[in-house]
């Protein structure tokens, strides 16, 4: 390069680089291979999605939700739904809550399958990307089988969901849970003791129990760092109160932690999924309460007042009470909250969306300071970053 | 010890007296109004009294209310790890006015107040790199701001003849249409749904 050892020159990394996850534009200060300083230039994929949320009404709002963090669609969902549910005092039947925890704990999987693959890739391994994308492939079907969606499910409502589940599903889904344990077991025969794959993430971006709360870290990323805090446990919503599973938590909080966690994490939620069906309750997906859900197609077609309430309920939609909630649940990637000011129309007032991946990404130059260029695409890789969602 | 919430309220309340202006209950959730010079140190004793130990700040964000008095609202959304409890701290701000930033207290307010000056124009007085962050690269106005039209000012496409982005005033083909739905009337009070 002919640069003299003192002085830093700047790349620019992304933001078509396919290590970035998406649409980040990194500014880095290199001096010869050592990261100085790390500037991330974020917002190439903002979409203005709290300010059109504010322009609907609260049923269209929830399709944004599945865009923003585009891997594990329905845990955000979520997060909303129980916003609105807490504004309007609505009460949820025990079918619809298991559900809603079944497909939630699917949704995981499917970001950390993405994740840990997609990781392993940046850092050299190509084969597990194939077999987890296999497995997504199977676990999108079964978003596809409920609501009819792979991907932007909006399968979520106020009071529910928005179809209920077929036994037939929940059958597969139960076969399933039996064959995925072995591909995470052969994920980790490939990837765990893999001495390349030590050499490039053990040590690397350590993040300590103070920084990590200091710079707002939650989720996976938080446990990695020997924070045993999960909202699953410690702020129980819908069915997770009757689960039985365990929180892992690692000490180093370096990348490889970071991906140990998400392995164990992943064979935790297989052990939700396979309760949740054992005690799926009877009874209706959704609440009765003709003010909140749609009434069945066959009832409008004989009664007058199903049809005013299905027309009203699509056109004026939800009248949310005035008030106004911060309402968290725990998201694939963290902590992701809806803080929801309503004042009392059809309309959100204000939706603030807290997406975990901004905090994570955030502490990227703390993390990736002092260590080579290569290293920064590790520490990417292991925070977990979609920016659908650190965008908006 | 943890303290229920409308407790700690009035503790913290009694423990800074010169800067917060007020607490109250909120759909179970406890919030703190905060004088806006005092908002350092209000979250400092949050963060560091044993009562408390909000460890963690979880986001920061700015609501627009053009017809209050002060018209900004800059909310902090704090969590306590050990106390399994969650505060929300606001501060009142009128347009112009700079609100002390709180990098100082927790490091993760850098990114977020950066996001709040983007969105809504409010400064923070001290903010290490108080640059845009979200919106494009000489982007004009305040997005989140309810005066500032969903449709934007300004488009952006590719020209064919020129080989570069241009950058239009928007031209609608049709005036944008707002549908207000609202019901004027409260609707029937039935039995079971009297909450309204």
């Amino acid at each position: 390069m002919g640069t003299s050892e003192d002085q830093t020159y700047f790349v620019n990394f992304g933001p078509q680089h396919p290590a970035a996850h998406g649409v980040l534009r990194l500014v880095l200060g290199l001096s010869g291979e050592v990261v100085e300083r790390a500037d991330p230039h974020i917002g190439l994929l903002h979409r203005g999605t709290e300010k059109l949320i504010e322009n609907k009404t609260y049923l269209q709002a929830t399709p944004y939700f599945d865009r923003l963090d585009y891997v594990g669609t329905m845990n955000q969902e979520h997060a909303f739904v129980l916003a609105v549910e807490k504004l309007m005092g609505i009460e949820v039947p025990a079918r619809g809550k298991m559900i809603r925890t079944l497909y939630c704990e699917i949704g995981r999987i499917l970001n950390h399958l993405l994740n840990i693959t997609a990781y392993v890739m940046d850092v050299g391994g190509m084969t597990p990307i194939l077999w987890g994308f296999e497995e997504r492939e199977k676990l999108m079907e079964f978003y596809e089988r409920a609501c009819g969606a792979r991907l932007h499910a909006n399968y979520f409502r106020p009071g529910g969901v928005s179809f209920d589940t077929p036994q037939a599903l929940l059958d597969d889904i139960g076969a399933w849970t039996e064959s995925f344990p072995k591909i995470i077991d052969d994920i980790e025969t490939l990837v765990t003791e893999n001495r390349i794959f030590k050499q490039r993430t053990v040590d690397i971006g350590i993040v300590s129990p103070e920084q990590a709360l200091d710079w707002g870290f939650s989720g996976p990323n938080l446990r990695a760092s020997g924070i045993a805090w999960d909202l699953r446990k410690s702020q129980p919503y819908d069915s997770y109160a009757e689960m039985d599973f365990d929180i892992p938590i690692c000490k180093h909080g370096d990348c490889y932690d970071r991906y140990l966690i998400r392995m164990v994490e992943m064979r935790e939620s297989v052990k939700i999924i396979k309760q949740c069906l054992a005690k799926m309750p009877g009874g209706p997906a959704k609440a009765e309460d003709r003010k909140v859900t749609p009434p069945p197609r066959a009832e409008m077609k004989r009664s007058m007042e199903a049809l005013i309430h299905h027309f009203k309920l699509f056109t004026e939609g939800l009248r949310v009470p005035a008030g106004e909630t911060y309402t968290a649940v725990e998201a694939p990637k963290g902590e992701f909250a809806v803080y929801l000011v309503s004042d009392g129309t059809n309309r959100p007032y204000r939706c603030k969306i807290r997406a975990p991946g901004y905090a994570h990404l955030q502490a990227l130059e703390m993390m990736g300071k002092g260590h080579m260029l290569a290293d920064v695409v590790a520490i990417i890789g292991s925070i977990d970053i979609v920016f659908g969602e650190i965008d908006r | 010890m943890t303290l229920p919430l409308d407790e700690l309220g009035s503790a913290i309340e009694a423990a800074l007296p010169d800067d917060v202006l007020g607490t109250h209950l909120e759909k179970g959730e406890l919030v703190v109004l905060s004088r806006m010079g005092g908002i350092g140190h209000v979250l400092t004793h949050l963060r560091d009294d044993s009562s408390c130990m909000f460890k963690q700040l979880m986001d920061i964000c700015g609501a627009d209310y053009p017809d209050r008095e002060h018209r900004f609202e800059v909310v902090y959304n704090l969590l306590s790890l050990k106390h399994n409890q969650r505060v929300r701290v606001k501060v009142l701000a009128d347009e112009g006015d700079a609100v002390p930033t709180v990098t100082g207290v927790f490091s993760t307010a850098g990114w977020f107040e950066r996001e709040v000056f983007d969105m809504y124009g409010i400064p923070f007085d001290q903010h290490p790199d108080l640059r845009r962050l979200l919106t494009d690269y000489n982007f004009e106005g305040y997005p989140l701001r309810k005066d500032f039209p969903l449709t934007g000012y300004y488009e952006v496409r590719y020209d064919d003849e020129t080989k570069r982005i241009v950058y239009e005033p928007v031209k609608l083909v049709q005036e944008f249409r707002n549908f207000d739905f609202l019901s004027p009337w409260e609707g029937m009070v039935t039995k079971g749904e009297a909450k309204g």
